[in-house]
């Protein structure tokens, strides 16, 4: 019973220090935000003594906050859009229509998921630069969604073909089309894995800073990702300013993480493992 | 005789005509074609053009100098592999991101498993650890990397604390040569150790509670239990970990950035930022494209072989 014991107290003084490892930073960047420079030096992880509300109030002022939120959003609402409907489509052929020669179509997009998107990313700015998509949204959204679908396509195969095939008989005894069979039943029959890729699409999409990086030129189309850097760079050692900038930013991510928890964690980890 | 062969010809060709439009009707019950027909084509498009086909052109590109205008002509082949494996920074941007699988498979993974195995019985402590630890990974790179790289700052953060208790010079870490990558796999394992251990999580709770019972029983010890029992059962969890963590050392670049951005003196880079400073940035797509083979290459044999030998039986 003493042995037990000792080994439950190791075990809590250990989960403790990793998650002072995980959560200081964490704190000392939520706190160096109202915090002045000579403080932050002098007491970089503690609580502030005096409470400075500048500094974040500044990464509000002129506005441009919310225009990076903008772009970060759309960007992410359209490709996780797009990923779902085009991902389901194929999905969907592969596992109801069944066409001649089928599996060799789905290695081909498996195949894929194994290339490293960074390796082709000059002929990929290449590419985007002739079809005339640099410096938009739409250059970040679609090479975007190319590169989810093997991922999606195989979550979303290997669910299609869990649902009762008696629901597929029937509908075709019914007289069902495939599209209507597609929209009818298959779609809401899925809200789980459509959340789960959803939640998979959406935060690597809100994270993204490779591809942004190369397509998008001008701030009006700048996505949070790339403000972040642009921010830091003009204001160079100034931390108080950059922490509150940070805190700022990263919390969406955190509260929709709160949140979401759930499905954050499944679409992340669980998607992962399925693959 | 000719007027023969047309008939014939003619009587063919209005039966192949029919068998065709026999055939469809056989096929397209319910719009089954015609679905096929309007549901494959956009994925089959899309991930064609942007990542099935920019890796052959990365493979032809590769033997050309070029500034990425007009149309490639200065053949230059295979000059830009030799000057690439010549050049010393790309060395040390191999071995370090060598140095990351190192880290990830002896101190990232290993320190997960540990965590994993100790949290991963349902209680809400054990949720509001799961909870911490998940944290860093779905923070941005770039935004843990500025968090860190105040954490490193000589003057300000935990690096500033430590030199003043050994009441030495400021230390800038990130900015010492020999000492940056170190800082940087203290950041990898921060980001991404959570990940691992929510993997390892899953996989433990699908373990029947009956078998570590038995072992209990039989009078197994808490190791023996995890090590004779556990870890065995978690193993396809662990082959796809080690998979993912691979695969992901292979392609670090957004970390990197906004730490050091590869210096100092370019002794930071990874084989992904390597690319991007001197391929894209210098707009030189013979050169980068040469390093896009590379490490494809690495990528897909690692894949492959890892795929057909240790996963091969776990599936």
């Amino acid at each position: 019973m003493f042995a037990m014991r000792k080994i439950r107290w190791g075990k809590y003084i250990f989960l403790m220090l990793v998650a002072g490892f995980v959560l200081v930073p964490m704190f000392a960047t939520v706190l160096g935000g109202f915090k002045s420079l000579g403080e932050l030096r002098t007491n970089p992880f503690g609580l502030p003594d005096v409470w400075e509300f500048e500094y974040y109030a500044q990464v509000f002022a002129d506005g441009s906050i919310w225009l990076l939120m903008k772009n970060s959003l759309i960007i992410a609402f359209f490709s996780v859009l797009l990923t779902l409907i085009i991902g389901t489509m194929t999905a969907f052929t592969f596992s109801h229509i069944k066409f001649a020669g089928y599996k060799y179509i789905y290695n081909y997009f498996l195949i894929g998921m194994m290339f490293p998107a960074a390796a082709a990313i000059l002929p990929l700015f290449l590419k985007i630069r002739d079809l005339g998509l640099l410096d938009s949204l739409s250059g970040v959204v679609i090479p975007q969604v190319a590169f989810g679908l093997g991922f999606s396509i195989l979550l979303f195969r290997s669910f299609f073909e869990q649902l009762p095939s008696e629901l597929f008989d029937a509908a075709r005894v019914d007289g069902c089309s495939y599209i209507k069979f597609y929209w009818h039943v298959i779609l809401p029959l899925s809200t789980p894995i459509l959340a789960t890729v959803g939640v998979f699409v959406l935060v690597a999409s809100w994270n993204n800073y490779l591809l942004p990086l190369l397509v998008l030129n001008t701030e009006q189309q700048y996505p949070w990702t790339l403000g972040i850097m642009q921010y830091r760079g003009e204001y160079g050692i100034e931390w108080n300013r950059i922490l509150a900038y940070v805190t700022v930013t990263i919390t969406p991510a955190i509260v929709f993480f709160l949140f979401a928890q759930k499905y954050i964690v499944e679409g992340l980890t669980g998607g992962a493992v399925k693959g | 005789m000719s007027n023969e062969v047309t008939t014939i010809g003619k009587r063919s060709s209005t039966s192949s005509n029919q068998n065709v439009s026999r055939w469809f009707k056989k096929n397209n019950h319910g719009n089954r074609l015609l679905t096929l027909v309007l549901f494959l084509p956009p994925a089959l498009l899309l991930f064609t053009i942007f990542v099935i086909l920019p890796i052959g052109e990365a493979g032809y590109y590769s033997l050309f100098r070029w500034n990425g205008y007009g149309e490639p002509s200065q053949w230059v082949e295979f000059s830009n592999y030799v000057r690439l494996f010549k050049h010393g920074a790309f060395d040390t941007a191999v071995w370090n991101t060598f140095k990351i699988i190192l880290i990830s498979l002896v101190i990232q993974l290993p320190l997960a498993l540990i965590i994993a195995l100790s949290i991963y019985k349902k209680s809400w402590a054990n949720s509001l650890f799961r909870l911490i630890f998940f944290l860093p990974y779905i923070l941005a790179e770039v935004a843990a990397g500025l968090i860190w790289r105040f954490v490193f700052d000589g003057d300000y953060g935990v690096m500033a604390r430590f030199t003043e208790a050994l009441n030495t010079d400021t230390w800038y870490i990130l900015a010492d040569k020999n000492w940056a990558f170190v800082a940087i796999l203290v950041v990898l394992v921060w980001k991404y150790f959570g990940f691992h251990m929510m993997i390892y999580i899953a996989a433990l709770q699908g373990v029947p509670k009956d078998l570590i019972e038995a072992s209990k029983l039989d009078g197994a010890s808490r190791f023996q239990a995890i090590w004779y029992v556990k870890i065995p059962l978690i193993m396809s969890g662990i082959t796809i970990s080690i998979f993912f963590s691979i695969l992901g050392a292979l392609q670090t670049f957004d970390l990197i950035m906004p730490l050091t951005g590869g210096g100092p003196s370019n002794s930071t880079h990874t084989l992904v930022s390597y690319l991007y400073t001197f391929g894209i940035t210098r707009m030189n797509v013979g050169f980068g494209s040469a390093v896009g083979v590379v490490l494809f290459i690495c990528c897909v044999i690692f894949a492959f072989t890892y795929q057909s030998t240790i996963m091969k039986d776990k599936k």
